[in-house]
């Protein structure tokens, strides 16, 4: 295994190996597979790393990579992992209706924006209002969610079923089953590039999302909040808390989370396709959490290690479309290592795995003592 | 307390959807109408025959109109076609999944249509659906997409020539008379009538022409955003490439928007040639205006043709021919005009 750096294992123990509490670090398996496709690249390719400057068919500069393509490609996955982990925690079960949504909130704002008609070459409302609505109106669907998940007691899978089978219907319904086309070059700012700035935007608003999570988890109760109903609502519920509130809470954040997502899917090209945008995000952004080392049966959980689930994500099918993984063999590609992943990461195999290497340290030391 | 609001959400909820629904669903009336469910054509079926006997009874079962630009335009135009004014009493059934689209057929079968139009989601699996029809007499008409059976058991078909739109294409590029073909070719839907076509003759060239050579093929599945990340992760790799071979519109965009990040030139007089499929107005547009270099038309308003098949049918005179193909034709950057983009954009 590659060493990792990582400052928290700085932390010493006394009488446990380094391997020991690296591997039993939570970011560990995130670190490690990153790592693992970092030097994979390496090896195979180190060009995959290069980063040049192009300008644009508008003539601005842009910075052009595949690290680049990657830190782009995964922010609205990112954005929706951090919210999926939030929903996970505190509810124990997943939120399978992000991609409708996401569908719901491009929609809407596509309607607004062309104000209605068909294709718009200027914006019609100001975007801030039309990027207001869509987060309104995805709240409100994220609250409809929270509502059937706490206050009836629906498994989050089964209550975001609805969703997720009606959302792309109503999607199409807001914009009269029509395929909206916004033709005007700075509603695509938030997609691409703002003029004179060399990196995509979509990386400068996760980053903006990151930051406004690691604030509100640092300086709220929401982050404890949300870990004691997680793992057990009826306590939490004696010591003062609202559990089914909090619930309802994080699947309306998650609502706002799939708005930006929605909005920077929609401006990356001004236009809409109901049926296949976002069309399977859900399973990734599921599989980000689960790749951060959360419990999907909900209670603690590491924020970072979803987003840094999620950028592996992206970085491994950057890394497939990079080699040429002829294009009906790219989802066995992808499940073969996604098992792997998710395998290394049970806990039962990481005992097991710090268990061997420390018996086997210990055989060594023995001999040596002989 | 927590009830009361709790009350408010849902009812807040229901309510954001009635508005959604009052908004929108005023000024498209013939294409809201009917995501049907097959249960209500139970009783109405039989109604025409008692009220008028002048009208028709068909019942249409068609794929989800929100799949591509393509496919509203083929819904609406159906949606335009059968309707009362025309002597037509119609049902309508859109779903991608052909198992329903089977139980559905069955249904109208059932209800002893006199006219069953049909755009199968699968080529295979139909073989009770047409015998029952043939014992019901009910005729079978397939529209936009073909299924494997035996010609004895359909009426007409009108459809698209998918291999023949793909020869098209190929025959357009290859009289561009480049030095050396490096095509990015984007592919739909695997396994799908339109993605079989349109690969097909492309394969074959790029096997038989050493000059012509695949940078990439991948598929996107018709989607917009896998196409731009498959066009930039191969400007990322730095291998030259001339040709951007999508097989729609859609796909070409998302591709074109990856040249436009890094620069290139594309279009008329561009670096880049570029080619997509469907019959999308605004990609007319993009061709019109010498961004897009070629666009293969793939027609999708048969409404008409099956139309006037069923009256002649009614009138007693068979179809002169049982596979109709719609016209279909490439334009390119060069030849099309604002006409064509009037005739023919959807």
């Amino acid at each position: 295994m590659t060493p990792v750096k990582n400052p928290e294992i700085k932390v010493k123990q006394p009488g446990e190996s380094f391997f020991k509490r690296l591997v039993r670090q939570q970011l560990f398996i995130p670190f490690a597979a990153l790592a693992l496709l970092v030097v994979f690249n390496l090896i195979a390719d180190p060009s995959f790393f290069a980063v040049t400057i192009k300008e644009n068919s508008l003539g601005n500069p842009v910075l052009s990579g595949n690290i680049i393509s990657v830190l782009d490609n995964a922010s609205e996955l990112v954005i929706l992992a951090i919210g999926m982990t939030l929903v996970t925690a505190s509810s124990g079960g997943q939120d399978i209706s992000v991609g409708a949504t996401m569908a719901i909130a491009g929609s809407v704002i596509l309607r607004m924006v062309c104000g209605g008609q068909v294709s718009a070459d200027t914006l019609q409302v100001p975007l801030f209002l039309a990027v207001l609505t869509g987060i309104v109106v995805t709240a409100l669907f994220g609250a409809f969610n929270g509502t059937l998940v706490a206050y009836f007691k629906i498994q989050p899978m089964v209550a975001t079923l609805i969703m997720f089978t009606a959302g792309r219907s109503i999607a199409a319904w807001i914009n009269n089953n029509q395929l909206p086309i916004m033709n005007d070059i700075s509603f695509k700012y938030a997609g691409t590039f703002l003029p004179g700035i060399p990196v995509p935007t979509p990386i400068f608003i996760t980053a903006f999302v990151i930051l406004v999570f690691w604030l509100v988890l640092k300086f709220t109760t929401l982050g404890l909040y949300t870990q004691s109903v997680g793992i057990n609502a009826n306590s939490s519920r004696l010591n003062g808390l609202d559990p089914q509130m909090i619930k309802l809470l994080t699947y309306v954040i998650l609502g706002v989370c799939v708005a930006v997502a929605g909005f920077i899917r929609v401006s990356r090209s001004g236009s809409i396709n109901y049926s296949r945008i976002a069309e399977n995000i859900e399973m990734d952004a599921i599989l980000a959490v689960a790749l951060g080392g959360n419990a999907l049966s909900g209670g603690k959980f590491n924020i970072y290690g979803s987003i840094l689930g999620a950028y592996v994500i992206q970085f491994l099918t950057t890394t497939l479309y990079k080699y040429e993984v002829p294009s009906t063999a790219l989802p066995a590609y992808k499940a073969v290592v996604v098992i792997l992943l998710v395998v290394l990461s049970a806990p039962v195999v990481r005992s097991k795995m710090a268990g061997l290497r420390f018996r086997a340290k210990a055989d060594n030391l023995a001999k040596e003592a002989k | 307390m927590k009830k009361v609001f709790c009350l408010m959400l849902t009812l807040c909820m229901v309510l954001a959807l009635a508005a959604c629904g009052g908004k929108t669903g005023g000024d498209s009336a013939p294409a809201d109408s009917g995501s049907s469910a097959p249960a209500d054509t139970g009783s109405d079926a039989e109604q025409p025959a008692d009220t008028s006997g002048e009208l028709i009874s068909v019942g249409v079962i068609n794929n989800d109109p929100n799949e591509s630009g393509y496919r509203t335009a083929n819904d609406a135009a159906m949606r335009a076609t059968f309707t009362e004014e025309n002597g037509y009493k119609a049902t309508f059934y859109n779903n991608n999944d052909a198992a329903q689209q089977i139980a559905t057929a069955q249904q109208m079968i059932q209800d002893e249509v006199d006219f069953l139009l049909l755009s199968p989601a699968s080529t295979t699996g139909w073989d009770t659906v047409l015998q029952d029809a043939q014992a019901a007499g009910t005729q079978i008409i397939l529209f936009d997409r073909m299924l494997e059976a035996d010609e004895s058991m359909y009426v007409a078909a009108v459809v698209s020539d998918m291999p023949a739109e793909g020869q098209t294409a190929v025959d357009w590029l290859a009289a561009q008379g480049l030095s050396e073909y490096n095509i990015i070719h984007i592919q739909g839907h695997m396994g799908s009538d339109a993605q079989l076509g349109r690969t097909g003759a492309l394969d074959e060239k790029v096997a038989a022409e050493s000059s012509w050579n695949y940078v990439t093929q991948q598929t996107a599945d018709w989607d917009e955003a896998t196409a731009r990340t498959i066009t930039q992760s191969v400007i990322d790799s730095g291998k030259p490439f001339n040709v951007i071979y999508a097989e729609n519109n859609g796909m070409a965009r998302g591709a074109v928007a990856a040249l436009d990040a890094a620069g290139i030139t594309h279009g008329k007089d561009g670096d880049v040639i570029v080619m997509g499929f469907d019959s999308d107005k605004w990609a007319f547009e993009e061709v019109l205006a010498g961004r897009w270099n070629y666009m293969g038309l793939c027609n999708p308003l048969q409404a008409d043709t099956v139309d006037s098949i069923i009256k002649g049918l009614m009138a007693g005179n068979a179809p002169s021919q049982k596979i109709t193909y719609t016209p279909e034709q490439g334009f390119d950057c060069d030849t099309l005009t604002q006409a064509d983009v009037d005739t023919y954009g959807t």
